[in-house]
């Protein structure tokens, strides 16, 4: 199966991934030799087949609702580009002019 | 035989006679490190600073009486994808290159209660992505057999270290195949534990319904040692079932007698290195020799592992890499808006082998196409945990080989990712089963080592070691060093 230049882009915008003129060709034929041979799986009979997502038999796992001992907010905060005093630093999520939405 | 060729358990039992030290056993590795490690290139971040003080304090404990068991003042090394506090963790990613956890692994922690010394953090495929080493963003590792040659991945670093002598033990995970394919291609021992037997709280997230914590060694006796220390429910991770933990070491009795072991036909199918499917075929004789019941077994799914495999571990990594945002830690490349900083930061930090996971996972998961990937993934990874049940219900554990050929060389899968897939053809389907596998030495095939997959039931840990320990105790393969 052969994806198009269009869905490459699209991907990579759903996946906040900047890519360079080279990069989007190169994953272009790359993701379609890989999804032709993923396609394999349309010989595999699976209309009665409950999916697998997870394999330890265990469901809501319940624990105490209780207090402790969390990281110090220096400790968290040590590897962050950028902050002010306890909090970390980010450019505007939402834009006053413009009015431009997104997800 | 000098003390950095020590099995674990060996190093372990002379400590804790009083007849070697701490500080000689972590010297005598240091001092192995420095010798040959400019050759194979297993360690991105090396800490014998900390060693000799872990390893001091050692031994000081045990001189007033308070040592901490089997495990206190062995010198051990860690892949670099255990957060360890305060000691540079990167993932094998540049994104990661400055990171410095605020926090212990689960493992880790288990670890240091128990009184290790750490040598150091180890190469990988960045982000656990890779079958050969050569993913990482620092630099690829050498097979020690043979420097030309992969270690095989992603756990390269870990395999290579120890085939080299530069650790008496290290930890690797297991996502497709990461701790047994570069067992198999260095020569060495290295477990994937069932799905929940060990911690995953700290590692480094890359597909969360099938990674494991990875013990690896020398010698079987080894892994037994540290799985005893790593295994147990945490309540920092809530895939890890409350199952007892049984005496690993003691269920090495060296007896297989009436054991029954299944032999998949599927794994010696076409494609398979002649002298490879030799070398295993000759070890699972030496399990029947040895009083094994021998069980032709079928896993039809078995063809189907690599590529529903491909659709779920990249989408998972996909949900799981949407953390690095250029905001809480890592790499940042700022642009000229948030979402262009997002962008860049992503493009700068990743890897060509990472971009293609996170496009593949992303487009798996799309409206439109989650159904016919994801979904289909999943029904197709329950029939390959039900081929798994119907084997095990006639037989106790299954042989097969790691890998269908030995380690290839470097720069020789690099511009194929199909191929490299491929690599993980006779491991993936045990992660997609969350079944216990491990890999050891049974042989060589042109020089190259070539390992031998016993795999088990879940939780069934005791029996695959027991039968890899029999095999293993009684045929030469752990003995052989390669020459540096």
């Amino acid at each position: 199966m052969r994806i198009t230049r269009q869905e490459v882009e699209h991907v990579a915008r759903l996946a906040r991934l900047a890519l360079s003129e080279g990069e989007t060709e190169k994953l272009q034929e790359e993701i379609s030799s890989i999804l032709d041979n993923i396609a394999v799986l349309n010989e595999v009979d699976t209309q009665s087949v409950p999916p697998t997502a997870q394999v330890t038999g265990l469901s809501n796992v319940m624990r105490e609702d209780g207090t402790w001992q969390s990281l110090p907010a220096a400790d968290v905060l040590a590897n962050a580009p950028r902050r002010l005093d306890d909090f970390f630093l980010i450019q505007p999520v939402f834009e006053d002019s413009q009015g431009e939405s997104e997800g | 035989m000098n003390l950095h060729e020590l099995p674990l358990h060996e190093a372990s039992r002379l400590l804790g006679e009083g007849a070697v030290s701490s500080v000689e056993l972590t010297r005598a590795l240091l001092e192995r490190i420095q010798a040959v490690e400019p050759r194979v290139r297993a360690f991105i971040t090396p800490t014998p600073d900390l060693a000799l003080s872990q390893a001091r304090q050692s031994d000081e404990r045990r001189a007033r009486g308070q040592g901490r068991g089997p495990l206190d003042g062995l010198p051990l090394a860690l892949k670099d994808i255990y957060s360890t506090r305060g000691v540079l963790t990167t993932c094998g990613s540049r994104i990661l290159a400055n990171y410095l956890p605020p926090y212990n692994a689960t493992a880790v922690l288990r670890l240091a209660e128990a009184g290790f010394v750490l040598l150091g953090k180890l190469n990988m495929d960045e982000f656990a992505m890779g079958s050969s080493c050569e993913n990482s963003a620092f630099f690829p590792t050498h097979n020690p057999w043979d420097l030309t040659r992969v270690p095989g991945g992603s756990s390269g670093g870990s395999a290579a270290a120890l085939a080299a002598g530069m650790a008496l033990g290290a930890l690797g995970s297991d996502t497709g195949g990461s701790v047994r394919l570069p067992a198999a291609y260095c020569g060495v021992v290295g477990l994937k534990p069932t799905y929940g037997r060990i911690s995953r709280y700290g590692l480094v997230a890359f597909a969360s319904s099938l990674d494991v914590v990875g013990p690896m060694g020398k010698e079987v006796a080894d892994v037994a040692l540290l799985l005893q220390t790593l295994a147990g429910a945490d309540p920092r991770d809530s895939t890890t079932p409350d199952v007892p933990v049984p005496d690993y070491r003691a269920a090495l009795s060296g007896e297989i007698r009436g054991l029954r072991v299944g032999v998949p036909q599927e794994y010696f199918a076409a494609g398979i290195q002649p002298d490879v499917e030799a070398a295993v075929r000759a070890a699972i004789l030496q399990l029947h020799e040895m009083g094994a019941t021998l069980v032709d077994v079928s896993l039809p799914h078995t063809r189907y592992g690599v590529a529903a495999y491909y659709i779920i571990a990249p989408s998972e990594a996909s949900a799981n890499l949407a953390r690095y945002d250029g905001v809480k830690y890592g790499l940042v490349a700022p642009g000229e808006d948030m979402w262009s900083t997002m962008e860049r930061t992503r493009e700068q930090g990743f890897g060509p082998e990472v971009k293609r996971r996170i496009m593949l996972g992303t487009y798996a998961l799309s409206a439109g196409y989650y159904e016919a990937y994801y979904v289909k993934a999943q029904k197709v990874r329950t029939l390959i945990r039900r081929d798994f049940e119907s084997a095990f219900a006639r037989c106790d554990v299954l042989a097969a080989p790691t890998a269908p050929t030995t380690a290839f060389k470097l720069g020789e899968k690099v511009d194929d990712p199909v191929a490299m897939y491929l690599s993980d053809v006779f491991t993936i389907t045990a992660n997609a089963a969350g079944i216990p596998a491990v890999s050891l030495p049974c042989g060589f095939a042109g020089g190259l080592p070539v390992g031998l997959q016993l795999l088990g039931r879940p939780f069934d840990e005791a029996t695959l070691l027991r039968a890899a320990h029999a095999y293993e105790q009684a045929t030469p393969w752990h003995t052989y060093r390669p020459e540096l």
